[in-house]
């Protein structure tokens, strides 16, 4: 059975110990410790698992570890620079956007994938992009509003 | 544990058994462990006012009395302690409350109690909440109790204490206690200009003080840090990844766990192999009569194991009703209420409602159905059980970690002081964290293995073996005269619960019963439970009326409502919403509902936007006006208001557990459907600051307006009358 010895995650090479087939989510949460990535589904539906690979937004409970050995991986615990918190994690705090925050940093890493892409975003196309985030508690209408400061701050920062 | 219930189950209903909360504890801690623990300083301890309640009999109360426990003061400490706290050497403040954070964000309400009365910041109080061997006694963290009795007597504790201080600089400065002046953490006296911080006084301390709680507390309307919008405790720690909620829980040699579920509700294990489970490095298999279940050194280990595992059930003997006959069979499966005088609505009967009836010159007769629906909090059930020699400690999501730590004590036939339960602020639950499954399934686990072992249930099991908001039925029969007004009201709720059940409405003729059932699924509370589908009966039902008397809604509902505190919040939200502005058309309904429950007054107008060629129904604009006394933290009860909203959207539009043969059919997001953000609505939100009036808990009643006002704008719309919820789960039908 093949298994993984390293990943590479937030900017450095880890070594861990993993079937190929053990899920991305689990490699982070039980031997890396990085809990911030939440399970909430398994199915690819809610999103609570969210972390970029690559760059891009991908739900850790769908990819099989093997299959990310070679990639760059970031969660929620690499996202602020030199203990700076990014933007959005700040509009996050800004708008009170969370309740028990369960969701907060799958929202918060797709959100990052997509306020890179989109550095002007209209309401309609950030709602497209989060369809797949699920916030029980309601927090919705602040997400949104979390999301739009969150890019006019990136905005201001690229000058 | 796999046995349908065949009763209501008192430990997951508590709605119905709400009887009182007696500030009794069971404290394990001896004094000189509480400041080993705590570090040298001043402790106050509040003792109840209510001297009553130090004599309750044993026994007393839906789970009986506590110990006195082993608590040794100077002098023994009397039995019925509400809150305690600490003051640090350092002047760190922390404070001891049994109630838990699951999102609705009392560990900064309660804060911001403590601080207003103890007059120093909010950033050097820390709680500590729901921790079975630190915190007190309390039953749960349920029916919208914490702000109503727990900000009470955390205001109360900060208050003995701060009066303890000034007290201790007093004698230390020989001066008048009243000549002082409590302030920012400091105790200073304006005539010799003297000023000690709080830490200074507690310096070189170990002061245990039991202090009799009394008033008076300051007023809300000269509150400086209740009443204001102090951002979430450790926000920063939930933006970060870096909180840890009972699923993130870690401990050295903790094995990951795996639960073999029966492949229906009911099923008896007949006989169970482990396979090659056996001869997994590290895999541990556990039966214990029809509960069986993995250990395994990771996750997908655990669940490799599971999956070869081999099992033969037993089915239940008895055939389960489904979804499809549901209604016929709640209605024809009631049971004698056995529980008279249901705390939050019991059953009414004034005037002769026969014959009010069969003189009312309007009559109206309709049922209402509702689904089950889940609660379906994010973070699934978790926990994290660690035995150490005979002593037993889980980390756990819940609702009630006394609760569960009994459950844990009985399961195992453990002296309950011999069990520790921990709750970490967890993922949400919405009411549907009351028991403790997880924790006794984890435990017995990790029993088994010698190790600690955590177990996350997945998502299919929370849908499945968790409990369910109950389905029910509503029959009402009303009538009115020709000038609007109510003359006879009959109303029988079978099996959703008796919550918000009487009328707010005057009628002088009543009859309102409750109707239990004998169940076809388990369970038990959820937000508001059955104050939302009482509401939306009744508000369906006075919209229904109005539109026969051709009377306005709004209009209709004033002339029958003599409640003011009801009538300003219908009065605010349609101001807001602009009511009666706009004409519904075909295209656009607009509706409303509201009342009262948990001490809070709740008025909500909907618009919705109809396509008939498609069928679709969307709430595009929702306006809530909401009164719950003196608000404590208007940007969290904002925040609570808009996601009652949100939450009620699924149960109103689309949400419904679908069964047959003791199965759940959906029992996933892509099967079962929660509001997400296309869903989202406009929602404004209008906050009626009582401050003459007590602080009412918000976390529930705020979404009991929300399905009738769609409902009602739905028929503003086309004519058409939903009866049942939820209204439009494939659409609206031509």
């Amino acid at each position: 059975m093949a298994r993984v010895k390293s990943l590479h995650v937030n900017g450095k090479q880890v070594a861990i110990d993993s079937d190929a087939n053990a899920t991305l989510l689990s490699v982070l949460r039980d031997q890396l410790d990085l809990t911030g990535t939440k399970y909430g589904c398994g199915e690819g539906q809610c999103a609570a698992c969210t972390v970029l690979i690559d760059g891009f937004p991908r739900h850790s409970c769908q990819a099989r570890v093997g299959a990310v050995a070679s990639r760059k991986i970031t969660t929620i615990e690499g996202i602020a620079e030199n203990g700076k918190l990014h933007p959005l994690q700040q509009a996050f705090l800004d708008e009170q956007a969370l309740q028990c925050g369960y969701c907060t940093s799958g929202m918060i890493m797709t959100g990052v994938a997509f306020l890179q892409a989109h550095a002007n975003p209209s309401e309609d196309m950030i709602r497209g992009f989060m369809q797949g985030n699920i916030c029980r508690c309601g927090t919705y209408p602040r997400i949104l509003a979390a999301f739009r400061r969150a890019a006019e701050m990136m905005r201001k920062q690229a000058g | 544990m796999t046995r349908r219930p065949r009763k209501i189950d008192p430990e997951i209903e508590l709605e119905r058994y709400e009887l009182s909360e007696p500030p009794l504890h069971q404290f394990g801690l001896e004094r000189r462990d509480f400041f080993r623990l705590m570090g040298a300083g001043v402790a106050v301890f509040l003792v109840a006012r209510d001297a009553g309640a130090a004599q309750q009999p044993a026994g007393r109360g839906p789970h009986g009395r506590e110990s006195g426990g082993r608590f040794h003061f100077d002098e023994r400490l009397p039995e019925n302690i509400g809150a305690w706290l600490h003051i640090g050497e350092n002047g760190s403040v922390t404070v001891y409350t049994g109630k838990v954070e699951v999102g609705q964000n009392i560990r900064t309400s309660l804060t911001q109690a403590v601080a207003e009365e103890l007059r120093t910041a909010v950033g050097t109080i820390q709680l500590v909440m729901g921790d079975t061997a630190l915190t007190p006694f309390d039953m749960g963290t349920f029916g919208s109790r914490t702000t109503p009795t727990m900000n009470l007597e955390l205001r109360r504790v900060a208050c003995a204490a701060r009066n303890l201080l000034v007290a201790m600089a007093a004698k230390r400065w020989s001066a008048k206690t009243a000549s002082l002046i409590a302030a920012d953490g400091k105790i200073s006296d304006p005539a010799s200009g003297r000023s000690i911080e709080y830490g200074a006084l507690a310096r070189g301390q170990t002061l245990a003080k039991a202090l009799v709680a009394h008033d008076p507390l300051r007023p809300a309307t000269d509150w400086t840090v209740a009443g204001t919008s102090v951002p979430k405790i450790n926000g920063i720690d939930f933006v970060t990844g870096k909180h840890r909620y009972p699923s993130d829980i870690r401990r050295p040699q903790m094995l990951f766990g795996k639960v073999l579920r029966p492949p229906a509700f009911g099923a008896a294990l007949d006989s169970l192999s482990p396979g090659e489970a056996k001869t997994m490095p590290g895999v541990v298999v556990v039966r214990d009569g029809d509960f069986a279940g993995v250990a395994a050194p990771g996750e997908y280990e655990a669940e490799r194991a599971l999956a070869v595992l081999k099992a033969q059930w037993k089915p239940a003997p008895d055939p389960q009703p489904s979804n499809k006959n549901l209604y016929e069979y709640l209605k024809s499966h009631t049971e004698p209420a056995e529980h008279d005088g249901f705390f939050g609505g019991g059953s009414v009967e004034t005037g002769s409602v026969e014959q009010a009836l069969a003189s009312a010159p309007v009559r109206l007769d309709a049922t209402y159905t509702i689904a089950y629906i889940a609660h379906a909090p994010l973070e699934p059930r978790a926990a994290v059980a660690e035995w150490n020699r005979g002593k037993l400690t889980v980390w756990t999501g819940t609702q009630r970690p006394f609760g569960v730590r009994d459950q844990l004590a009985q399961a195992f036939h453990i002296p309950r002081s011999q069990v520790r339960v921990l709750m970490p602020d967890m993922g949400s639950a919405y009411g549907g964290k009351h028991t403790g499954e997880c924790a006794v399934e984890a435990a017995r686990l990790a029993k088994a293995a010698g190790r600690p072992v955590k177990l996350i249930w997945t998502r299919e099991e929370e849908f499945t073996w968790a409990y369910f908001r109950p389905a029910g039925v509503i029959d009402i029969r009303s009538g009115a005269d020709n000038a609007g007004k109510l003359t006879a009201w009959e109303f029988h709720n079978y099996n959703s619960g008796p919550s918000a059940m009487r009328t707010p409405y005057v009628v002088p003729s009543q009859r309102i019963e409750f109707h239990p059932v004998d169940s076809p699924l388990r369970q038990g509370s959820y937000r508001a439970l059955a104050a939302t589908t009482n509401h939306f009966a009744r508000e369906s039902h006075m919209d229904d009326l109005a539109s026969r008397l051709k009377l306005d809604p709004l209009e209709f509902r004033l002339r029958n409502l003599d409640d003011e505190r009801l009538k300003a919040v219908f009065q605010a939200a349609a101001e807001r919403f602009g009511w009666g502005k706009r004409k519904s058309s075909p295209a656009r309904g607009f509706g409303m509902g509201g009342g009262f429950e948990k001490g809070g007054y709740v008025a909500t107008c909907a618009e919705v936007a109809i396509d008939r060629a498609r069928g679709s129904v969307r709430v595009v604009r929702v306006v809530t006006a909401f009164d719950c006394g003196a608000v404590v933290n208007p940007n969290g009860l904002r925040n609570q208001i808009m996601g009652a909203n949100v939450m009620g959207l699924g149960g109103a539009l689309f949400e419904a557990i679908e069964f047959a043969n003791g199965k759940i059919l959906n029992d996933r997001f892509s099967r079962y459907r929660v509001p997400r953000f296309s869903d989202l609505p406009e929602i404004e939100v209008i906050l009626v600051d009582r401050k003459d009036q007590p602080s009412a808990g918000a976390g529930e009643t705020p979404i009991v307006g929300l399905a009738p006002a769609v409902g009602n704008a739905i028929f503003a719309s086309t004519g058409k009358r939903i009866r049942s919820l939820p209204m439009v789960p494939q659409g609206l039908s031509a």
